[in-house]
């Protein structure tokens, strides 16, 4: 890793479609052997130039993964295939390159959160709807075995919020709990 | 125009309060057991001072109004769901006598708005039902402006009640039956108040709104309905930490209608306060519109009503 990206014979437009730039590409490793580089062979092999690796073992998400964030250069065309090239990888794309890429929505959930079993909910979320939670926020005036509401941040790929979404509402139905949904269309 | 008035309610007593003011002349206005009818005008104020004694509107019966001679019918009975009676039964009437109707009543609109429109394409007459969606905010109207082809789909806030209560439980930080008991008090929320906080009211105008887009196709069973009664006072603290509020959203679009609370942005256009109304119509080339104001109360909804017939070409 660490080729300039003006001196990669094998990609002959790199010069000409304006520069390169920096993106931030956060991804969520399985904790086994190879798992680092198989992730970033994708990016070398679409014409990125890795500049930094920052790899949070001991940080786990909620999913039992591990957090990495890697900073690379390329052209901004090169981009998008570096982001596919991953995904196709089967790595997790939680975040690419915040202003381009994934989305940041809020829910609010009602109902019996504890007694119907918050942490399962939020790991349900994680799973079927595809979104990481950044930020949970519960409050619990009647108890935990009366009504409360949470808030959650979720972090979602980009264009994908509509199913994500859907897939929460899917499961407050599921679990009984009212899901308050953001309002995605328009200018709200 | 010679207005009927069917319906004498806040709304169709304000139609026949304010007639004479655009030009109008009331030859008809009839409650569910009376009627005061002339053919060269009746007395208004008469009638509805005769109507708050207590007593009859006039002396005719009911079924005489559709036998007057009249340009326009007002339907300002009650908005029932299902078959739409006996609302949709007077517009029939008038249409299959070549005359207009003009609807405060959402239940044809929404519940059979493809025979509305069968009925129309048969009669000289026209329909209009600007009052049905906002109250005096012109939706409908603007809708017909932009032509309804490249409108492609109709947000907002069309329930005042739920929105004054989800506005005092953010405001207040006070729980749903609190701050229902008190709009009961401040007259801003009904003694049975389930039509506007289970959203059936707010769905009606969206399923009507849906139904000019898509030119029919939808009824209230079509529609996917949530209201506010599940919202606690925590849900809206929550939704402030993170600078949104909730409101009770409707969404028409030629898919599908939609109702239910929702966040959206504590400073955004959406986020309309009290009893307030707000559309946003998302257009194809020109962006999102808004407008916003009163959307309820016997005057307000007479000036749409108003505005309709002044829309209406001479028969």
């Amino acid at each position: 890793m660490g080729d300039a990206p003006d001196s990669g014979e094998d990609e002959p437009d790199a010069e000409t479609d304006g520069g390169v730039r920096a993106y931030t590409v956060r991804l969520e490793l399985v904790d086994e052997p190879g798992e680092l580089l198989r992730a970033l062979a994708p990016i070398a092999d679409n014409g990125g130039n890795l500049l930094s690796i920052h790899h949070q073992r001991g940080n786990i998400t909620p999913r039992g993964h591990i957090p990495v964030e890697v900073d690379l250069e390329c052209p901004p065309d090169r981009f998008d295939d570096i982001v596919d090239a991953l995904r196709d990888a089967g790595v997790n794309v939680i975040q690419a390159g915040e202003e381009h890429y994934g989305e940041e929505v809020s829910v609010v959930l009602v109902g019996n959160l504890v007694e119907t079993d918050l942490s399962n909910t939020l790991s349900r979320i994680e799973d079927e709807a595809d979104a990481v939670v950044q930020d949970l926020s519960l409050a619990a005036p009647e108890g935990t075995d009366g009504i409360s509401s949470a808030r959650a941040r979720l972090a979602i790929d980009s264009g994908r919020s509509e199913e994500a979404i859907a897939a929460i509402r899917s499961i407050g139905s599921d679990k009984g709990l009212t899901v308050v949904e953001p309002l995605l269309g328009g200018e709200a | 125009m010679r207005l009927a008035i069917l319906g004498a309610g806040d709304v169709g007593r304000s139609v026949a309060d304010l007639a004479g003011e655009y030009g109008h002349e009331v030859v008809a206005l009839a409650d569910s057991t009376s009627a005061a009818v002339d053919p060269d005008g009746i007395a208004v104020e008469a009638a509805l001072e005769r109507k708050a004694g207590d007593e009859t509107l006039g002396t005719s019966d009911p079924e005489d109004v559709l036998e007057t001679e009249y340009d326009v019918l007002v339907e300002a009975t009650p908005t029932t769901l299902g078959d739409a009676e006996p609302g949709f039964s007077h517009v029939r009437r008038a249409l299959e006598a070549d005359r207009h109707a003009v609807l405060a009543n959402k239940g044809p609109v929404a519940e059979r708005y493809e025979e509305l429109r069968a009925l129309e394409a048969d009669s000289a007459g026209s329909i209009r039902f600007e009052a049905t969606v906002g109250g005096a905010i012109p939706v409908l109207s603007t809708i017909e402006d932009c032509t309804p082809q490249s409108v492609t789909a109709v947000r907002g806030v069309l329930n005042g009640t739920a929105n004054f209560i989800l506005t005092r439980m953010a405001a207040e930080g006070l729980d749903y039956e609190h701050v229902l008991a008190e709009a009961q008090d401040l007259g801003v929320a009904e003694a049975d108040p389930t039509f506007d906080v289970d959203g059936t009211d707010a769905a009606l105008k969206f399923v009507i709104l849906a139904n000019v887009l898509a030119d029919g196709g939808f009824a209230l069973e079509d529609a996917s309905v949530d209201g506010i009664q599940s919202i606690p006072g925590s849900a809206l603290d929550l939704a402030a930490e993170d600078g949104r509020t909730i409101r009770l959203i409707g969404e028409a679009t030629r898919d599908g209608v939609r109702v239910g609370p929702r966040l959206v942005p504590e400073n955004g256009a959406l986020a309309v306060t009290g009893t307030r109304n707000i559309v946003q119509i998302e257009t194809r080339n020109a962006g999102s519109l808004h407008s916003s104001g009163r959307g309820a109360g016997g005057p307000e909804t007479a000036t749409a009503v108003l505005s309709d017939v002044g829309r209406l070409p001479p028969l």
